[in-house]
């Protein structure tokens, strides 16, 4: 039987006949049969069905499935994923594109992951974009030549702890052996040097990226340092660092006695990365990106994951008591209520500030493949309903929850994707995190566990997998959003609509909007927006009436008249 | 934050670092929005096509939308045809486009994709439940070979030699400009107009990449070249285009001369006072008429501004960089204001930046340090030593300007981090006057920032 008691919902307040059934006919209409019966799996009601026993029923959504051509996407391709996504972040590894220059150029500093270095004299190399920058010759002749120098001149500048290699579409196809150069370099030069082949061609999105992104930091970093770290240590996987979020979250962990060995990979570095196996919990933020990483340290070393989430003051509590929780101390769970309990106040106030001014309105996401469902945390601590979501890149898994992980089919796109193969560590896995975890497990703690977007959003809600351009253009308009969340991509389309539109890859170049602090910066932008005077003013005077008009006030003559009327919507 | 400035006197660097240059599809997609009605197919993955309209939209700051043929692992070997024919009809449904521009990506070339072929083959097996496809326009955009700039003008080329028709000679006038801000393109139409000449300017993004919030929703973005007015550049009085550096073969007003005998007039970018006369002129020679009234008094306006404000820019130092034809035209004006352009480098690979430059300021010529196929990397290490007192670019210029500590005026593409950028004017008397005041102003502000007393009267 189905959650709600009125299935067919209306998705626009004050009419009922838009109903998410409606508006998913609309958006599926002009497609011919085949690309339509691709997107019809892709386009689903969230009906949630509870089974006798209480168990959760969701519809099955086709993600992780490639593109048609011809259709406008939000997705980047397997190198966006891997050197934007992954590695972008960390300051100190020389990244390589090897490849002609588009790729390399559009990957520099246009994701706004932010980095502190502890000195002027540390290295960060985010500011750099290397590129081979193939010329015809090399196209036709292979590049490894070029690649090598390429290497040895990054070497020679900088003296790196490590260098990265990243393919390019060209290079997988004129045969170049990255891997190759890459070892030989290594020897030759005494640093590590490391290749990844993530050809743009490889999957169906940025996330083929991220999973050839872990594969090779895993097989070629982690590991490398065993510095000894202390009884509560964790790191922090999947978390980009964009707008400071990852600062906010540091700040958290360390007033809690936290240890944060590494994270993966907002604000890290290569010595990080090496020593991330040392850490004695792994909290998972983006399932999507990383969920591959936490899996193999697990296996291999015996650490034991949870899945936690620092957006949302309520998520954020919920993330530390969680971790407190698996440590088992009375110490820390004191000092992590002491936190919570410092934060909260402000929290409050800013909630009793912005909701009343909030409350009601209707949120639509489509980004990402985590932030599409966490961000919906904060939107409902605003009194806002998400009418509509999905992911650019995630997988089912991320919508339906992790238990449907054995019922995927793998299909050619992904078969292209190495799965690493792993074996515990003889000498380095911790037998006793890994008893610790099996006693915890016993006493109703869960680990390894993400119920995806789904089963937190309302029923009979509208999830858009891979949304196009054209369905979001014509989602707006059939229901009017009070706000749309989505990227740079999408940002003036939605706006030149009268929509406003939050972009969360980059927040807009505001942020940071995880933890307490960051959710109250969040309620106040989202307020900023949804209740900015400019939308009422896209309808010059002269055009009163006429169609499309979205402002239900009166349009000011006088200075006087629009103070007054400022003061009001103000108020 | 650690700067790394180990030179290489020598040998050059066979990496790129920073590259001052962007690849070369991101021009063919600049000039395909240019087209009424048109929207443009990237053949090649689907990477590529994202990466570019984030490129564009930051610095347009307005919808760009770019399809893709979105090539799999098994299309990269067995070939793209069945892509291109899927994502021609998908756009062809989605959004009944008037005209299609499919470029190519560097995947695409390298595995040597015949696009030409495909595409009559599309036509010819089409069946009944295609949808009737429009007029589409290709061009091969290899990255590995030239860059935006050279994507721009072999777009304008494959427009014109893919559409154009004969016929009985026109009114109008064909005005092919170069990579021009919305702004340029806008100006460029009031001057014809002015001087009572039809224009058909192509591309004209001048609406679609700077336009109003929709009252609907709009499918396709307002305005462009109508497909009609391309087909007639065959019929027009005459051609004029603006580039100074880059070859005949890919020039759209020499092939209308070769082929249906449109006199081509080839100016340098009219930036400056010389280059914008050199506009004026031509113009006036095409119509027999001569430079309307109000533009006369704006180039009277300029002058006596550059009178005015000479004291603040005469011997001042000016490194300048961006795509090859703008730098020239850059050196060019800045040369009449009495600033010398110590060093004008681009990413781009003419060969003939150098003569370029020589041409529009004589008398500096042996001064002036000019680098093609250079990166910010490059350019670091030159300026550093040449004290400049200001930079003039693109965005990309800005980490330069904080190491160096000098001020940037930022022109050109692509600006994105801050706004405007489609309405900053480079060209023409009112090009070249927001330019002069916008540089005296950043000389100004910058000697009122570092003045102990803080001059306010200045
Ligand atoms: S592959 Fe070529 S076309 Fe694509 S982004 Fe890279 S340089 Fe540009
Ligand atoms: S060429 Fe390939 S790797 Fe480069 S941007 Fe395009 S899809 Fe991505």
């Amino acid at each position: 039987m189905s959650e709600s008691s009125t299935t067919g919902d209306t998705l626009l307040s004050g009419d009922a006949s838009v109903t998410a059934t409606v508006v998913r006919e609309e958006l599926l209409r002009d497609y011919p049969a085949k690309t339509k019966k691709k997107r019809e799996k892709q386009i689903v009601i969230n009906d949630k069905q509870r089974g006798e026993d209480g168990s959760l029923h969701l519809p099955v959504v086709a993600a992780n499935t490639r593109t048609v051509p011809g259709i406008i996407t939000q997705r980047g391709c397997c190198y966006a994923g891997c050197k934007g996504v992954i590695l972008g972040p960390t300051r100190d590894i020389v990244n390589i594109v090897h490849g002609p220059i588009g790729c390399s150029f559009y990957s520099w500093l246009t994701r706004r992951n932010q980095t502190h270095t502890p000195t002027d004299e540390h290295d960060n190399f985010m500011t750099y974009c290397f590129s081979t920058d193939m010329t015809e010759e090399n196209i036709i002749f292979g590049g490894e030549k070029r690649l090598r120098q390429a290497i040895q001149e990054a070497y020679d500048l900088f003296h790196p702890k490590a260098i990265a290699v990243f393919s390019t579409c060209p290079v997988g196809l004129i045969g170049d052996d990255v891997h190759q150069v890459s070892a030989e370099m290594k020897k030759q030069l005494g640093i590590n040097v490391f290749a990844f082949s993530c050809e743009g061609y490889k999957g169906v999105s940025q996330s083929a990226g991220h999973h050839i992104a872990n594969n090779q930091i895993f097989k070629h970093v982690i590991g490398e340092d065993d510095t000894e770290r202390s009884q509560w240590s964790i790191n922090l996987l999947g978390e980009y660092n964009i707008g400071g979020d990852a600062f906010v979250i540091e700040d958290l962990l360390e007033r809690c006695g936290i240890e944060l060995v590494s994270t993966f990979s907002g604000n890290s570095t290569y010595d990080q990365f090496a020593n991330a196996h040392m850490a004695r919990l792994n909290a998972v933020m983006c399932h999507r990106s990383i969920n591959y990483v936490a899996d193999m340290i697990e296996k291999k070393y015996g650490t034991p994951w949870i899945k936690v989430n620092f957006i949302g003051a309520n998520a954020t509590a919920k993330s530390l008591r969680k971790i407190a929780e698996y440590f088992d101390d009375r110490k820390l769970t004191e000092n992590v209520e002491r936190v919570i309990g410092e934060e909260f106040p402000a929290v409050v106030e800013a909630q009793r500030k912005y909701r009343p001014r909030c409350a009601g309105k209707r949120a639509v996401l489509f980004v990402g493949g985590s932030r599409a469902h966490h961000y919906q945390e904060l939107f409902s601590e605003l009194g806002m309903e998400t009418i509509a979501a999905g992911y650019e890149f995630a997988h089912r898994d991320d919508y339906e929850g992790r238990q449907v992980l054995p019922t995927i089919k793998i299909d050619a796109d992904s078969r292209n994707i190495e799965e690493l193969r792993v074996d515990a560590d003889q000498e380095k896995f911790r037998e006793s995190d890994r008893q610790k975890g099996l006693k915890r497990e016993e006493q109703g703690y869960t680990f390894r566990e993400y119920d995806g977007m789904m089963a937190e959003m309302k029923d009979q809600t509208l999830i858009i997998d891979d949304i196009s351009h054209s369905e979001a253009e014509r989602l707006i308009k059939m229901v009017r959003p009070d706000v749309f969340c989505a990227g740079i991509k999408e940002k003036y389309s939605v706006q030149k609509m009268g929509v406003p539109c939050k972009q969360l890859h980059s927040y807009d170049y505001g942020g940071p909007y995880a933890g307490f602090t960051g959710a109250i910066n969040f309620y106040e932008e989202i307020d900023r927006m949804v209740n900015a005077r400019i939308w009422s003013r896209v309808q010059p005077p002269w055009e009163n009436g006429s169609p499309g008009t979205e402002s239900s006030s009166p349009s000011p003559t006088s200075l006087e008249e629009m103070e007054e009327l400022e003061e009001s919507t103000n108020s | 934050m650690t700067t790394h400035t180990a030179k290489r006197v020598n040998s050059p660097f066979v990496a790129t670092r920073n590259a001052c240059k962007l690849c070369t599809p991101l021009g063919a997609c600049l000039a395909f929005a240019g087209v009424a009605g048109a929207r443009t197919i990237l053949h090649g993955s689907q990477g590529c096509a994202t990466y570019i309209r984030r490129y564009m939209i930051s610095h347009f700051k307005e919808p760009v939308d770019i399809a893709s043929s979105n090539f799999s692992e098994s299309a990269t070997i067995f070939g793209g045809r069945e892509n291109l024919r899927a994502g021609l009809a998908n756009v062809t449904r989605q959004y009944q486009p008037e005209v299609i521009g499919v470029a190519t990506t560097c995947l695409a070339e390298t595995i040597g994709e015949d696009v030409g072929m495909y595409l009559h083959e599309i036509r010819s097996q089409s069946s009944a439940d295609d949808p009737a496809l429009p007029p589409v326009v290709h061009v091969g955009t290899p990255s590995y070979c030239g860059t935006h700039a050279e994507g721009y003008l072999a777009t304008v080329h494959a427009l014109v030699s893919q559409l154009a028709e004969d016929g009985s000679s026109g009114e109008h006038v064909n005005v092919f400009p170069n990579m021009f801000s919305p702004a340029d393109l806008r100006y460029l139409k009031e001057i014809c107009h002015d001087f009572g000449l039809p224009v058909t300017l192509l591309p004209d993004y001048s609406d679609t990449l700077d336009g109003p919030t929709w009252d609907d929703y709009q499918l396709i973005p307002e305005g462009g070249t109508p497909l009609a007015a391309v087909r007639r550049t065959g019929q027009a009085r005459a051609s004029i285009e603006f580039t100074c550096v880059h070859g005949e073969k890919a020039s759209a007003g020499r092939w209308l001369e070769d082929h249906f005998h449109v006199p081509n007039h080839r100016l340098p970018m009219p930036i400056g006072i010389r280059a914008s006369d050199a506009l004026f002129d031509a113009l006036g020679s095409i119509c027999g008429g001569e430079t309307p009234a109000r533009h006369a008094a704006e180039r009277g306006r300029l002058i006596d501004s550059l009178v005015d404000g000479h004291k603040y820019l005469f011997e001042r130092r000016a490194v300048v960089f961006g795509e090859e034809d703008l730098v020239a035209g850059i050196a060019g004006l800045l040369g009449e204001l009495g600033v010398h352009p110590v060093l004008c480098a681009s990413g781009g690979d003419s060969g003939r930046l150098r003569s370029a430059i020589a041409g529009l300021v004589p008398d500096q010529a042996e001064q002036i340090q000019v680098r093609q196929a250079t990166d910010y990397a490059d350019l670091e290490e030159l300026a550093g030593d040449l004290k400049p007192d200001l930079l003039i670019g693109n965005s990309k210029g800005y980490w330069l300007a904080r190491r160096l500590n000098v001020p940037l005026v930022r022109i050109g593409f692509p600006i994105h981090d801050r706004v405007g950028g489609a309405r900053l004017l480079h060209v023409g008397y009112r090009g070249a006057q927001q330019l002069v005041d916008r540089t005296i102003n950043t000389l100004l502000e910058s000697i009122q920032e570092q003045s102990d007393e803080g001059y306010s009267y200045l």
